[in-house]
């Protein structure tokens, strides 16, 4: 599996980030085919809450401006909405490449707020423990933490949403978790580092 | 009857209960038989991407071993939630793109005795079904009650058309599968500008200023289209749109109360299937009015459970206008 663990080669230090952000990228990231174009950041519906334009993003990635990317609360304000992915004249796959600079700043600790890397946390270990997402305590646990004084106005919301059974109280366990946990571990093993 | 696997995600049994309850109901009369994966996990929505690669990829293609078993004559594997739907499709597409990847998945899935080939099954969204595999002259064929005098806002959301690895839309940003569908069932559908932007996705959990105003842009724009209700195929985008219209409401000083419906229930009461069976009234915003005009009525809803008032004793605090719309 040596093939996936990420090695440079490159005698420049600093394209040596690129390469690694675009080796840890699932499917083929396209991302050394940027052109600046600003296109992406012209798309993004949350631009105006970000710190840098994916464009910009991707400029200090090729700078191998490591720290400045990773700290970047860009990925963070990232909808997922892919309209830059499909204007993007080099097919550059710009979500993939947030989701992969989301993980590099969770695993070198450089996000600057903790509020997107605790909620996917917090998802995460729901999954891991039910195998579904378990809204109830996913909702209850992330905003005692992050927004307790959002509770009351949200009150209205939650019992709505309780009596209306869209809400379960209870979490749903699949029946195969020892399986998916067996295959969860693995996978974890199997991580590019 | 056509038969296909169908991967339902965690909210169809929760938040999108009306979404779950509406599409049993027109499966049916659809000529659609669906064979739920068997013991199916969470997909992980845009959470797990965003913390480690080959997990959230093995998580994902557990469903797809899964389903690959489950294949007898048909590899579709039908999804209904739009971020179900896309990361089905995404691990499928990438780890055929990027055959190191579904390597490493495999290794990994082989710990619980599975294993997935990029490609065997072929991952589709429920309203591309109706629309490609039914047809829309056989959706027509159904309708007894037509959606007469209804004014509707087709909204896609992102995550459907785009980035529509196997090019199966219309259009990435304008596509117009829904409209037609709408007009089928007889309702008079609004060309809605915005009918694929972002609903907030989870920013209603990080970061919620961020998404009201991505939800104040689709509800005020389908309002000044004179929509009566808002129709989606996400529960995603249901659960931002209506659950958080009241929070956007207040943080902007509006009054929206704009309805948002999910499709199948359109199709379902264009089909002449009574309101209860379609989870109808299982909406935090009525859609009681929007219906009537149609001769639709929404079940009574149960009773509402009113937070606790605060005693009128305190101090007294100063009034916030509520139905002015503020000026940006």
């Amino acid at each position: 599996m040596a093939a996936q663990v990420f090695r440079s080669s490159d005698p420049n230090p600093n394209l040596r980030f690129l390469e690694e952000v675009s080796a840890r990228t699932a499917g083929v990231s396209r991302l050394e085919m940027c052109i600046q174009c600003g296109t992406c950041g012209g798309s993004c519906p949350s631009s105006v809450d970000m710190d840098h334009t994916p464009r910009m993003l991707f400029a200090l990635i090729r700078a191998g401006l490591r720290e400045a990317a990773l700290s970047s609360n860009t990925p963070w304000y990232c909808v997922s909405c892919y309209h830059c992915v499909v204007r993007c004249p080099q097919d550059v796959h710009i979500a993939d490449v947030m989701y992969t600079l989301k993980s590099m700043a969770i695993q070198e600790k450089l996000y600057k707020e903790a509020t997107a890397p605790d909620f996917s946390q917090t998802f995460v270990d729901m999954v891991e423990t039910y195998g579904r997402s378990y809204e109830f305590g996913l909702a209850t646990r992330h905003y005692l933490k992050h927004f307790p004084l959002r509770m009351p106005s949200m009150a209205p919301m939650g019992l709505g949403m309780l009596s209306k059974k869209r809400m379960d109280i209870t979490p749903t366990r699949i029946e195969g978790m020892d399986q998916l946990k067996a295959i969860l571990t693995r996978a974890k093993e199997l991580e590019v580092v | 009857m056509k038969k296909y696997i169908f991967y339902p995600g965690c909210a169809m049994d929760t938040s999108a209960k009306a979404y779950n309850e509406s599409m049993q109901a027109v499966l049916a009369p659809l000529g659609l038989d669906f064979e739920e994966v068997h013991d199916w996990n969470c997909c992980g929505a845009t959470e797990y991407l965003g913390i480690s690669t080959v997990p959230a990829y093995a998580l994902i293609s557990r469903n797809l071993a899964l389903a690959a078993r489950q294949t007898n004559g048909d590899r579709t594997v039908v999804a209904s939630c739009s971020a179900c739907y896309l990361n089905l499709a995404k691990a499928d597409y990438y780890m055929a793109e990027r055959p190191s990847l579904g390597e490493l998945v495999n290794v990994a899935l082989a710990e619980g005795g599975l294993d997935y080939t990029p490609g065997t099954l072929e991952i589709r969204h429920l309203l591309d079904i109706i629309i490609n595999e039914v047809g829309l002259d056989a959706v027509k064929e159904r309708v007894t009650h037509p959606l007469k005098g209804l004014r509707v806002a087709p909204y896609l959301g992102c995550m459907v058309p785009r980035p529509d690895y196997k090019k199966r839309w219309s259009d990435y940003e304008y596509p117009n599968e829904l409209d037609r569908l709408l007009k089928a069932l007889g309702a008079e559908v609004i060309d809605f500008p915005l009918k694929t932007h972002c609903c907030g996705g989870h920013m209603t959990q990080i970061s919620p200023t961020t998404a009201f105003e991505l939800i104040r842009r689709l509800i005020s724009s389908a309002d000044h289209h004179k929509a009566d209700v808002m129709v989606t195929v996400c529960p995603m985008c249901q659960l931002n749109l209506d659950a958080y219209q009241n929070e956007t409401n207040q943080y902007f000083h509006t009054n929206y109360k704009m309805p948002i419906l999910f499709f199948t229930q359109l199709i379902g009461l264009a089909f002449g299937i009574e309101a209860k069976k379609l989870g109808l009234g299982r909406e935090l915003v009525s859609a009681r009015e929007a219906l009537s005009r149609i001769g639709v009525e929404v079940p009574q809803e149960e009773p509402e459970v009113k937070p606790r008032r605060k005693k009128p004793t305190g101090l007294p605090m100063p009034k916030m206008p509520v139905n002015e719309e503020k000026t940006l």
